[in-house]
């Protein structure tokens, strides 16, 4: 394979974002930022928002479209995560009830969703926004209406409503990242949370080689064939939007324990772009994507985030990584929303 | 009517795409105030030769045309259609161009327009003037009044019947003061027969005033009424032309379909079964297909067990909608049985699941997942309907590669289909080999009655062969009845027992494959086979 | 040919007139309700709903023409918004208050709002189908572009003299911008007092004048251009119309109108919230003009009027209302983002599906007429 063809397949934007990654690992000890510091949270951050980047393999696979619905996933896992601190289950029991009860949720809420995708065939991008949108907005009424007690999660003046931040240190923080995790270069690997990434990766990819999985990539990639073959259209569509919400809900969750806080009421609005936009740099595009975009593209988007600030903030003392973040999501998102026109038959 | 003068004149026109000669030296002329017809199966070259005309992208980029046109005595050589239409040539499509929510009057005039000028033109172009309403409606009033015709042309067009859409695009040529050759490519195709008989008189008036017509139209009986010459190609030569006075409609529709090497000639009949006893497979009763440029009105049909069955009839008149609705992948309606047993339309599953199995024509939109491996394209469908190709491991019930592989390597001997690996991506084959993939993946199946459409449209002459070959095999030895769907009637004649030909949605009637070409091309055109031979035609 | 014309069921007629206006009468209801809770007094609503009209009204403006090219709803017209707000910041620097002020924001946001609104429509016409989800991605990009102007490079690229105005690092905008003397320079041009109730006629005038504009413009040949090419970009492209120009000219027009939309409403606030103001124009404008019944395939100045009017009523009497129900404010605040967010979920939602309906609806009166046409020959 020659150069060109490579680049072709790799994609422009993944090369520049991937070049640029690596200049950014040259110039760092110029101006004297830690190599080691900077990989071990790019890989801290690589586990923590690897699974939400998965929430979007079903969904593009069934031909719905970049999931922009994430937040419903989102909320899902949250509210998996305050039941199980409000019946006061810490450790590895707390973390699995919330697991449990985080993809129960996910799949109700998929459900629902996914019917709804199935009325606005052709417009689900604009609408699953927006569906996530209102869904967030609705349940920062529900945060401050819910009946929860527990003492860790509402504010502690006032009496009831829950808090924007709640800690998860008294119950199941790090739980995975903690377990094997070990020493390198002076930096602690969470090897139990990769561990776990991989292996909801791995189910993920045994699920796309069973009859449904294909039946569903074959919806995705042409519906007529698919319907012509006797499967249910609609059918997958809905499966695979309740999978990708559900998995939704387990990203969240591994999300707070390795961060340590849940955040509620307006901050998961915005969580479904940076997911987004990381698969789509690891090079999915509307109509396909794979396990390797979604590991390389979130390598690079949380490499991107974890060192351009720390570079740029050494050698020009100014932080821009909000600023840098909004233009690689947004104009990667951009990059495939134009290219969607070439891509369809 | 006709006067002497030439208007338009065809010289020697030639056309290939890539390796396909689809025109060869073709040559005619329309005189001012002369309706001609052109007439063809469809391939034959019709609309390539109107698309030369009017200087179509699709001609330029694929290499122009060797030839020579002339309007008024003077050579027009058209880089674009906007030439072709300022030169004063007029076209009117088969499909309508119209905006829906526009009125009539706003349609005829798209985009030439009357504007009031004002000063902002200066500064912000024409584009800035308000439009004429007035001068709108006096031209458009005079169009149609040229036309003859009267209707609403306030009214928005979405709220207007087929009939008065067709003016409209009629209508909006005539608005062009300078159109003097109007090309109407299959207009009385969508109307019923009074609208039909209304646009008839039309174009007549329009001749009338002058301007030449070429009408291209498969309804004979129209064009001996409308036409003074007819003109008829057959892949892509010119085969006749003679004025409509002295010739028939049994000529025309002879020279379309026949042939010079079978002239007179018989189809293969060797081996021919008789299978009127055997007994019916598939029972179809009223059927309705919604199938957009492929209608089905009204079919019934019985299909024997064991018999290769052909569709045949013109592109647009439905034979490709009767398998699609029948395997539910068209909304449909009427009933259908399968072996005495009742079979619900709309329903794909359920069909697959009794055995029946579909070739489509649109093998790239409908039958190949261009994506994946050619292993998993022949698997696909008895994967999901019948669970084969899979195998347990642990709680996981997983696809099998290798079971895959050993099918598709089956098929790939048996059908010679030309490929690096039964992992090569669908997407990457030929044309026929395409072909062949869906071939092997209905076949893997192995289904009790398999319907194929148009098995041979755009593969070489080689593959050709090998598909009929194999479908005339698989019959044989499996003894699974076939349907085959073809525009190509010499086909159809040396694979078939049987052939129904479509006409308007309907059965025009069924001839057995020997039956005598022209009789074909008479169905084919919408004309009984007159009373000698109406015993097909009974169905 | 006359029994061609396929009967409307009787029953249909109100059910699109009710499909239509859902939305409107679901706010009617919400509003009466929320200023019932909020117990506000009839003059002090009656004053916000004229400070809002005219607050508000010119931002939904800038919305009708893309939809009248059948671009759907403009969300980059926050592209619009950003060119309004740096003219402002500049022209602030230079201390050039009133009215005349306001003049030269207008007049340097324009070249600004050109650029962008090229780029924006160039954009767009490459994502022909998802302009909508395109606008919106395109507004959150623009942000970040925006974002390192003015937190970056102003003060440092761009000279900034006023140190009111420059972050005390030196460089950057600071996060309000005070706009005291230019407050209200357009409402106080002509100010009726009605019984107490002040009624900003200039800026109502300046906004009638526009509307007329857009009304004259709709029977232009552009206008009719653009009706065209919403509906038909196939045909409006064999009929000769250079459809990506006219789209471009349209998003073009729309940026430049919600530069001086934002303009207008800075200016009666007072205060500009240099990194977020853009945003709420775009989210609040698009969810008036939904809850004023327009969907995004037709808008008209009525839908615009009546949604900022149900809209904004809504929206400050939330936070109270909310009080009154649950004893918190911060409900009706929520609620009122859930309101913005929820209308323009549904009104999407509406639009996806009743498109869909109208798909089935179209193939089944040709089914129809192709029956009667069958039934006409045999």
């Amino acid at each position: 394979m020659n150069i060109k063809s490579m680049i072709e397949a790799a994609g422009w934007p993944r090369i520049i974002i991937a070049l640029f990654l690596l200049f950014l690992f040259l110039v760092a000890p110029l101006v004297d930022v830690k190599i080691s510091t900077s990989v071990s949270d790019t890989i801290v951050r690589f586990g923590r928002n690897g699974v939400m980047v998965l929430a979007m393999v079903p969904m593009i696979r069934s031909g719905c479209g970049l999931n922009f619905g994430l937040p419903l996933g989102i909320i899902g896992g949250i509210l998996g995560i305050l039941i199980s601190v409000e019946l006061e289950l810490t450790g590895m029991s707390g973390f699995l009830t919330a697991l449990v009860l985080g993809v129960g949720f996910g799949a109700v809420l998929g459900w629902g969703y996914g019917i709804l995708l199935n009325m606005v065939k052709g417009d689900e991008m604009m609408i699953a926004t927006y569906v996530g949108f209102s869904s967030v907005a609705f349940m920062s009424m529900a945060w401050l209406m819910l009946p929860f007690k527990s003492k860790a999660m509402i504010w502690s003046f006032g009496g009831s409503g829950l808090r924007t931040t709640i800690s998860m240190d008294n119950y199941w923080t790090n739980i995975l990242s903690d377990f094997l995790s070990f020493r390198f270069f002076g930096q602690i690997f969470p090897t139990g949370m990769i561990l776990f990434f991989a292996f909801m990766c791995f189910l993920v990819w045994l699920f796309f080689r069973t009859q449904t999985g294909q039946a569903m990539s074959a919806v995705g990639q042409n519906p007529d064939f698919a319907r012509a073959s006797g499967v249910n259209v609609d059918k997958m569509r809905i499966q695979s939007v309740i999978l990708s919400t559900m998995i939704g809900a387990v990203g969240i969750i591994v999300y707070a324990q390795s961060y340590g806080f849940v955040q509620l009421y307006l901050a998961p609005l915005f969580m479904a772009f940076p997911a987004v936009a990381a698969v789509l740099l690891g090079g999915a595009s509307l109509g396909r994507v794979s396990i390797v975009h979604v590991l390389v593209g979130t390598f690079l988007f949380q490499g991107i985030l974890t060192m351009t600030p720390s570079v740029i903030n050494s050698a020009m003392s100014m932080d821009i990584s909000e600023v840098i973040r909004l233009i690689v999501s947004n104009g990667m998102i951009i990059y495939a929303l134009t290219r969607r026109v070439k891509e369809v038959r | 009517m006709t006067d002497n003068s030439t208007l338009f004149r065809c010289e020697g026109i030639s056309k290939s795409f890539g390796e396909s000669q689809v025109l060869s030296d073709v040559s005619f002329s329309v005189g001012a105030g002369e309706v001609v017809a052109l007439v063809g199966e469809n391939g034959a070259g019709k609309s390539t030769l109107m698309n030369i005309c009017f200087g179509m992208p699709s001609i330029i980029n694929t290499g122009g045309y060797s030839g020579r046109l002339f309007l008024d005595d003077q050579h027009a050589n058209f880089k674009s259609p906007k030439e072709a239409l300022e030169a004063g040539i007029g076209m009117v499509h088969q499909e309508f161009s119209l905006i829906p929510g526009f009125t009539g009057t706003e349609n005829i005039l798209l985009n030439r327009e009357p504007v009031i000028s004002s000063v902002l033109e200066s500064v912000f172009g024409p584009r800035i003037n308000a439009l004429d309403r007035p001068k709108m409606e006096e031209r458009s009033t005079a169009a149609l009044g040229k036309l003859g015709v009267r209707l609403d042309a306030g009214e928005p067009v979405s709220r207007m019947p087929v009939g008065h859409k067709q003016f409209l695009e009629i209508a909006r040529e005539i608005d062009r003061s300078q159109t003097r050759l109007l090309v109407l490519d299959e207009p009385t195709a969508v109307l019923t027969e009074s609208e039909a008989s209304i646009l008839i008189e039309a174009i007549r008036k329009l001749a009338s005033s002058g301007l030449g017509i070429i009408f291209i139209s498969h309804r004979l009986r129209e064009v001996m009424e409308l036409c003074d010459k007819v003109v008829v190609l057959r892949d892509g030569h010119k085969v006749a032309e003679m004025p409509t006075s002295q010739t028939s409609v049994r000529e025309i529709a002879s020279y379309m379909v026949l042939r010079d090497k079978q002239k007179g000639g018989e189809a293969d009949s060797g081996g021919r079964r008789d299978f009127s006893n055997a007994p019916i497979a598939l029972k179809v009763r009223d059927l309705w297909v919604e199938m957009p440029g492929e209608r089905v009105n009204n079919v019934s049909l019985d299909v024997r067990e064991g018999e290769i069955l052909g569709l045949a009839g013109l592109a647009g008149q439905g034979k490709l909608g009767i398998p699609a609705g029948i395997m539910g992948l068209k909304l449909s309606g009427g009933s259908m049985e399968f072996y005495g047993r009742n079979l619900p339309l709309n329903n794909p599953r359920q069909c697959l699941e009794s055995g029946l199995a579909f070739v489509s024509e649109d093998r790239r939109g409908v039958g190949l997942l261009l994506d994946e491996t050619i292993q998993m394209n022949i698997a696909f469908s008895a994967l999901q309907i019948k669970k084969d190709f899979l195998r347990s491991i642990g709680p996981f019930k997983l696809v099998d590669d290798a079971a895959m592989e050993e099918n598709a390597m089956k098929y790939i001997d048996l059908l010679a289909i030309k490929c690096n690996s039964p992992l090569q991506k669908a997407g990457h084959l030929s044309g026929g080999n395409q072909q062949k993939v869906c071939l092997a993946k209905a076949f893997t199946m192995s289904p009790k009655l398999l319907f194929v459409s148009e098995p041979t449209r755009g593969i070489d002459v080689g593959a050709k062969e090998l598909v009929l070959n194999s479908l005339r095999r698989y019959n044989q030895d499996s003894n699974t009845t076939v349907v085959v769907t073809s525009s190509e009637l010499e086909e159809l004649r040396s694979v078939c027992h049987r052939i129904a030909v479509i006409n308007e949605g309907r059965v025009a009637g069924i001839l057995p494959a020997t039956a005598p070409v022209e009789d074909f091309g008479l169905l084919m055109s919408g004309e009984g086979l007159g009373d000698d031979s109406g015993e097909g035609a009974g169905k | 040919m006359s029994t061609n014309q396929i009967a409307v069921p009787s029953g249909h007629k109100l059910e699109t007139f009710l499909l239509n206006s859902i939305i409107p009468i679901i706010f009617l209801v919400l509003s009466a309700g929320a200023i019932y809770l909020s117990g506000y007094s009839a003059p002090y609503v009656i004053q916000e709903m004229f400070t809002r009209l005219g607050r508000n009204l010119f931002l939904i403006l800038a919305l009708l023409i893309p939809i009248m090219a059948g671009m759907g709803l403009n969300f980059g017209m926050v592209l619009g918004a950003m060119a309004g707000q740096i003219a402002l910041i500049l022209v602030v620097d230079w201390a050039v208050v009133g009215l005349p002020g306001l003049m030269l924001t207008a007049i340097i946001s324009i070249p600004i709002a050109i650029v962008s609104g090229i780029l924006c429509g160039l954009v767009l016409n490459r994502a022909k189908g998802s302009e909508m989800v395109t606008s919106l991605i395109l507004g959150f990009f623009a942000k970040g572009i925006y974002d390192l102007t003015v937190l970056y490079g102003m003060g440092s690229i761009i000279p900034i003299s006023s140190p009111d105005l420059v972050l005390s690092r030196g460089f950057g905008i600071r996060n309000a911008v005070s706009l005291i003397e230019t407050r209200g320079a357009l409402d106080q041009m002509i100010m009726l007092n009605i019984k107490g109730i002040q009624i900003p006629l200039g800026t109502y005038l300046i906004i009638a004048l526009f509307a007329l504009l857009i009304v004259w413009f709709r029977r232009t040949k552009l206008g009719q251009d653009m009706r065209a090419v919403s509906q038909s970009m196939t045909v409006a492209q064999a009929a000769g119309i250079n459809v990506d120009r006219t789209r471009l000219i349209a998003i073009v027009i729309s940026t430049v109108l919600a530069g001086f939309g934002q303009i207008i409403y800075l200016q009666n606030m007072g205060t500009l919230s240099t990194y977020n103001s853009q945003d709420q124009a775009g989210m609040y404008a698009i969810a008036a003009l939904l809850v004023g019944g327009a969907s995004v395939t037709r808008a008209t100045l009525v839908n615009a009027v009546v949604g900022v009017l149900l809209f904004h009523i809504l929206f400050f009497s939330a936070p109270m209302a909310g009080k009154a129900i649950a004893g918190k404010a911060e409900i009706g605040e929520y609620f009122r983002v859930f309101v913005a967010y929820g209308v323009i979920a549904a009104a999407l939602v509406l639009h996806a599906w009743r498109r869909r309906r109208g798909e089935a609806l179209a193939a089944r009166m040709a089914s129809a007429q192709q029956a009667q046409a069958e039934g006409g020959t045999a």
